[in-house]
């Protein structure tokens, strides 16, 4: 009699589900993905959002339009320098206000601090996630620099609300420039130590190269932009195609890579910090004179009609689209926020690769889940 | 520009607790809730939560600047089974609470919670207007230690878990056999 | 092509719109049946090519519903808007724009979560932040007594 060679029931054949629920190290906030695995080879990734939806945007139709800047500031909390900036600029577009130099200036200076600050976190979880510890501890001792500089001008830490429709809420420290100057001299040594510790680093390239390919094609129709975006070689730097603040008279370099993958990413973020330092350097001695603010009246309307304005966070580019029926209060508010797109990529990023792949492909998109829920 | 350090005998708080404690009560029982009281609070072992931006401030607080390892709370442990204090960072929305209730019933006692940031008192700028915010951590968990701020400085939070040691070097045996039938009834 | 140029060209394409000159792009409004054909020329289209959809929102305008797609040319540089309504809110419901530009498909599940607006054609419209048993929100006429707290 032959004997009946028993099948195990979960076969290597078949697909089971995982759940990598909200809670969870490598998620970076609350996103809930359902990965359907065959072995250890990823098939399918599903997001499951909406744990930090707040409703910002039904929010916004109740409240005036300088209001918004304190919600704005708390979605995409690592730019929040940029997302004031954004609501500004479309409610000073709308009006026809002519903005001084002195305060396009430090808002430009501002952002690159921003963006600087969070590529910085960026680099320090990245680290993280794909183990070296160390990564950590280096990158947010020097992020707290910056958070100095922010908190003497602004008197906050991350949370800033210092852009304003008609300009900024005070006026820069005294010592500002001074803080800046000795800031970029300190990093420009340190960031070297960066390439030391993880760029060079052949476990790091063994996970990251070659995975997580993201075609020009692919790229353009999922509409991924920002360093991720750029590194596949899509060209969508706001500040190069239709610049705002002081951007048109800098001189820097968009950053492009063709690879597209994970690697690339990363190097994509540690240049723009090179560039931004750069932008900065040109800036930063020159600070024209002038008021910090323009006189607005206590309360502003927008005259009737639809407004839209794009700026490029630290993840991408984020639109506001206002539209006004001439009150107080907008009629409808909708951000257009880069990570939830950059999200909606991931699925086509990770088919086919491994489990442990999918925490390094996820980690290098830079996702920050409260701009996903808003 | 140097944070001083605050003076322990500056924490006006807890004065008449600890008085009532230093009074009355057996030798040889208070001496061994000392020990394991000693014990608890120094090795706070938190689990790794965060919603939104009170998140960054917590990992603030733990980077090299406002270090918290000196207190013994720098290993984070993700699996809930393993940690003692949860420290709700961020607002929490109602698709979230069921999660959140559902951790903390797999926290084995004796267990803490820290609601930091105004978005866990009390919904915090999200209060009006907002259809799915949970307008205080409260509604869903008990909670030991507020911490204000939005977000709080890590110097903040710091003072927050100070003042949840200085609570655990409070308790009795008594007290800790009332406290986990109370969590266990919730 | 600059603002009145594409006016024009479009036009051409499908003469059942209503050209419209913004203060910053132009818009375009269609009837629901001719969206997908008129989105397809567009982005196939050698003189158009919007080939990135950057923004796509729904909007409640109080007695109609509708749905804004913000279009841009990566090769060529232009910008356009589309906009497209209906009246009927009990089962609002246009043809989705998935195949053409796949970042559609995040966007329309967030549309039909928050304004209840069926997309047909999509390959899984379920809701996405919400759970089934919520309304929904961004409608005008949306209320929550228990939640929302107004002063």
């Amino acid at each position: 009699m032959e004997e009946q060679v028993k099948k195990s029931p979960l076969d290597e054949k078949e697909e089971y589900i995982i759940n990598m629920g909200p809670q969870h190290p490598s998620t970076h906030g609350v996103l809930r993905l359902v990965v359907s695995l065959r072995g250890e080879v990823v098939r399918n990734v599903e997001p499951h959002l909406g744990y930090v939806h707040r409703g910002i945007e039904k929010m916004c139709e109740s409240i005036t339009y300088p209001q918004i800047i304190h919600l704005t500031d708390r979605m995409d909390y690592l730019s929040a320098h940029i997302n004031n900036e954004a609501v500004s600029l479309a409610v000073e577009k709308a009006l026809e206000i002519d903005i001084p130099d002195r305060i396009k200036v430090i808002r430009t200076l501002m952002s690159e601090l921003t963006r600087i600050q969070s590529h910085q976190l960026f680099w320090a979880t990245f680290g993280m996630d794909l183990g070296g510890l160390t990564c950590f501890f280096y990158g947010l001792r020097d992020r707290e620099k910056v958070l100095d500089i922010f908190e003497e001008t602004c008197g906050g830490r991350m949370i800033v609300s210092y852009n304003c429709p008609g300009g900024l809420m005070y006026d820069i420290h005294p010592n500002f420039q001074k803080r800046v100057k000795e800031f970029i001299k300190y990093f420009r040594k340190t960031l070297p130590e960066y390439d030391q510790l993880l760029t060079g680093n052949v476990i790091f390239r063994e996970r990251t190269i070659g995975i997580g390919n993201l075609s020009l094609e692919d790229a353009i129709s999922y509409g991924v932009t920002g360093p991720s975006g750029r590194a596949s070689g899509f060209s969508c730097d706001v500040r190069k195609h239709e610049p705002y603040s002081a951007y048109g008279r800098v001189y820097f370099n968009e950053v492009l890579y063709s690879e597209g993958d994970t690697y690339h990413r990363y190097l994509a973020r540690i240049e723009e910090m090179r560039e931004s330092m750069n932008i900065i350097d040109q800036l930063i001695d020159n600070i024209p004179e002038g008021p910090f603010a323009v006189k607005m009246k206590p309360i502003i309307k927008l005259p009737e009609g639809e407004y839209y304005q794009r700026v490029e966070t630290a993840r991408g580019e984020l639109g506001v689209y206002i539209i006004s029926d001439g009150n107080k209060n907008p009629y409808r508010v909708k951000f257009r926020s880069p990570n939830f797109v950059n999200l909606s990529a991931l699925n086509h990023m990770a088919k086919e690769f491994k489990i442990a792949d999918l925490v390094a492909i996820g980690g290098s998109l830079d996702l920050v889940i409260p701009d996903i829920d808003r | 520009m140097g944070i001083k350090g605050i003076k322990r005998e500056e924490f006006k708080d807890n004065e008449s607790l600890e008085l009532l404690k230093e009074s009355g009560g057996n030798v040889i029982l208070t001496t061994i809730d000392d020990v394991i009281n000693w014990g608890r609070k120094n090795s706070l072992w938190p689990l790794t939560f965060a919603t939104s931006c009170c998140g960054i401030e917590m990992m603030a607080a733990g980077a090299p600047r406002h270090d918290f390892a000196r207190f013994g709370m720098e290993v984070y442990r993700a699996s809930p089974r393993q940690a003692d204090v949860i420290v709700v960072a961020g607002t929490i929305v109602n698709k979230m609470a069921p999660v959140l209730k559902r951790l903390y019933d797999q926290m084995s006692e004796p267990k803490y919670v820290v609601a930091m940031g105004a978005c866990a008192i009390s919904g915090g700028p999200f209060f009006l207007n907002s259809y799915s915010v949970i307008k205080g951590v409260e509604h869903v968990i008990p909670v030991d230690v507020y911490v204000p701020g939005c977000p709080p400085r890590p110097e903040a939070l710091l003072y927050g878990m100070i003042q949840l040691q200085r609570k655990i070097e409070m308790e009795t045996m008594k007290s800790r056999k009332i406290r986990s039938s109370e969590h266990n009834s919730k | 092509m600059n603002k009145t140029e594409l006016g024009d060209f479009i036009k051409s394409l499908e003469q059942d719109c209503e050209i419209n000159e913004g203060k910053q792009f132009t818009e375009i409004s269609v009837p629901a049946g001719k969206l997908h054909k008129l989105a397809e020329n567009l982005r196939s289209n050698e003189e158009t090519s919007f080939d990135f959809l950057f923004c796509l929102s729904g909007v409640d305008y109080g007695v109609d519903l509708g749905v804004v797609y913000h279009l841009r040319s990566t090769k060529l540089g232009h910008s356009i808007v589309i906009k497209v309504r209906t009246s009927d809110r009990v089962n609002p419901h246009f043809d989705s724009v998935t195949d053409i530009w796949k970042t559609a498909d995040f966007h329309e599940r967030e549309v039909y979560d928050l304004l209840g607006i069926k997309f047909t054609g999509h390959p899984d419209l379920r809701r996405l932040f919400l759970d089934n048993s919520w309304g929904f929100p961004l409608r005008k006429d949306y209320t929550d007594d228990i939640n929302i707290v107004t002063k």
